[in-house]
């Protein structure tokens, strides 16, 4: 129930997208998930220098890991405790459609994990095209994470239940592309995955080498997220 | 007067249990119409229903004239809703919780003032949600409610485990926005709150309207006893007429009157039944 058209106001998605911010400020188990992985991209290439490493080895892992973790657990979570508490329920009732109410909550979440891509840009010392070519590779693997904790989140009827689907997903596609660096097997089947070609393709900024590969790859992964989260809005709605 | 709402033979089920059995209700334009019965009764259900929440499996809502299940975000805006669960956001303000509505029914910021000082949130227009009572946070969702000045509001058990001052202060705001002309249909398994608000009720007991009409109306429909209550000031208390006949009518009308002649009446009170024992006797349950 509670479907309507699919006209958007932009008006509304606005005011989903402030709301979300100030609500993101004040939750901190969602704070950290943005906050954590740049920050230690700053610490580990400040502090740790391993002879015969990569240079920026810690920002390229990290933002591959950076995109499998915080955009999807975010979505997720935010998702399930607004459909919990029924804030959710109250949102679609007073004429905010969910296309209106996704787009907002996701522009928010793709902001602030935005924002962490540009930390992770300074710190790799990326410049000019490579900064934005990096960016833009961000943004891509953001959306693609988004739609996976869309769908989680659509699918949960509670926090508990997005946890323990969200967190496993998580593990997977954070943990895929550093694992692959060290285990060839594993990286075989890395290769299918968003994450690691958004390492593939970070790895291979500056050196031309972005591959027709690597894009399909990932316009598969995303249209089979956005494959997932049709299912899971099917089947459950959004409140 | 118009009827705003139009439940015509609902039926609701829940698997094999059926939740609604041919429910028809008929709220008209401006009244304060009540829904009255005890927990998992189906009063849930019909406000779900009639907030396009769920679609009946059989039967048709109307809402203003329009289908509930395919209310418009014209209609929307025209209602006002306070569920079980209030739906507020925890970490944000009450300030903040009432902006995002204000934004989205493009109402002007200086309404948000105006609604917290009504339900005397105004000192704790910048705490947190989770930081509130139970109360607060039942008018907080209330303030919510009639922000946008709603044409109909819904209120599913409005004072369910407030105190009674809180009680008191939602009354009061449901009565203001009776006078300014606002529809309400409320749920509730408390018969005072009903009989102190509403015009018209309905008793609904295991997904069936067991009767309807006004409070005193129903009282009176089931005062089968008719007799006068009389404690006089010496101790005794007495019970007196029959009230099948004209002429018992008369002789207990003697009889008071030789009572109140030599002033010994302390109190004096028919013996109609309350709405809770009316229940008891229709369904054999408490309405609690």
């Amino acid at each position: 129930m509670l479907k309507k058209g699919h006209g958007v106001d932009m008006k509304k998605i606005k005011a989903v997208f402030l709301k979300q911010a100030k609500d993101t400020m004040k939750n901190k188990t969602i704070l950290i998930q943005f906050v954590m992985f740049p920050m230690l991209a700053v610490v580990m290439e400040k502090f740790v220098s391993i002879e015969g490493m990569e240079e920026h080895f810690f920002v390229r892992m990290f933002s591959a890991m950076y995109i499998g973790m915080a955009p999807l657990i975010s979505m997720s979570a935010v998702l399930s405790e607004e459909k919990e508490v029924c804030t959710l329920k109250m949102l679609l009732m007073s004429d905010v459609k969910p296309i209106e109410y996704l787009l907002g909550t996701g522009s928010c979440i793709w902001a602030a994990c935005m924002t962490g891509a540009c930390v992770f840009g300074v710190v790799g010392e990326y410049e000019g095209k490579e900064f934005l070519s990096f960016l833009l590779i961000m943004a891509v693997g953001t959306a693609a994470s988004l739609l996976i904790g869309a769908a989680i989140g659509t699918w949960s009827r509670n926090q508990m239940m997005a946890a323990s689907l969200g967190v496993p997903a998580m593990l997977f596609f954070s943990m895929l592309p550093m694992l692959s660096m060290f285990n060839e097997k594993i990286g075989r089947i890395a290769q299918f995955t968003y994450s690691e070609q958004i390492r593939l393709l970070i790895n291979g900024l500056g050196q031309q080498t972005a591959g027709f590969e690597s894009v399909m790859i990932l316009i598969l992964n995303i249209f089979a997220a956005f494959g997932c989260f049709a299912l899971a809005y099917r089947r459950c709605g959004l409140a | 007067m118009q009827e705003k709402i139009l439940l015509e033979d609902i039926i609701q089920r829940f698997g094999k249990k059926e939740a609604l059995k041919g429910i028809t209700l008929h709220v008209k334009s401006g009244e304060i119409f009540g829904l009255l019965g005890p927990s998992g009764a189906g009063k849930t259900t019909i406000i779900k229903i009639m907030t396009g929440q769920l679609r009946p499996d059989q039967g048709s809502a109307l809402i203003d004239g329009m289908a509930a299940d395919r209310m418009t975000g014209t209609v929307y805006r025209r209602i006002g809703m306070m569920m079980d669960t209030p739906g507020l956001y925890a970490r944000l303000s009450c300030y903040d919780n009432l902006k995002l509505f204000a934004r989205l029914y493009e109402i002007p910021e200086s309404r948000i003032r105006e609604v917290l000082q009504k339900v005397g949130l105004t000192e704790a227009a910048g705490r947190p949600v989770d930081k509130l009572s139970k109360g607060m946070k039942g008018r907080l969702a209330l303030a919510r409610a009639v922000m946008n000045e709603p044409d109909i509001l819904f209120l599913d058990e409005p004072t369910s485990g407030l105190d009674p001052a809180t009680t008191g202060q939602i009354h009061e705001l449901i009565l203001e926005e009776q006078a300014k002309g606002t529809t309400v249909f409320l749920t509730t398994h408390n018969m005072a709150e009903a009989e102190k608000l509403c015009g018209h009720i309905a008793l609904l007991c295991e997904g069936s309207i067991v009767e309807e009409g006004g409070p005193q109306e129903i009282c009176r429909r089931y005062n089968h006893r008719k007799r006068i209550r009389i404690r006089l000031y010496d101790g005794r208390n007495l019970e007196i007429g029959c009230g099948k006949e004209t002429e018992c009518d008369e002789k207990t009308a003697e009889v008071i009157k030789e009572y109140l002649k030599q002033g010994m009446v302390e109190t004096i009170h028919s013996t109609e039944p309350n709405l809770e024992t009316v229940f008891l006797e229709l369904t054999g349950r408490k309405l609690d």
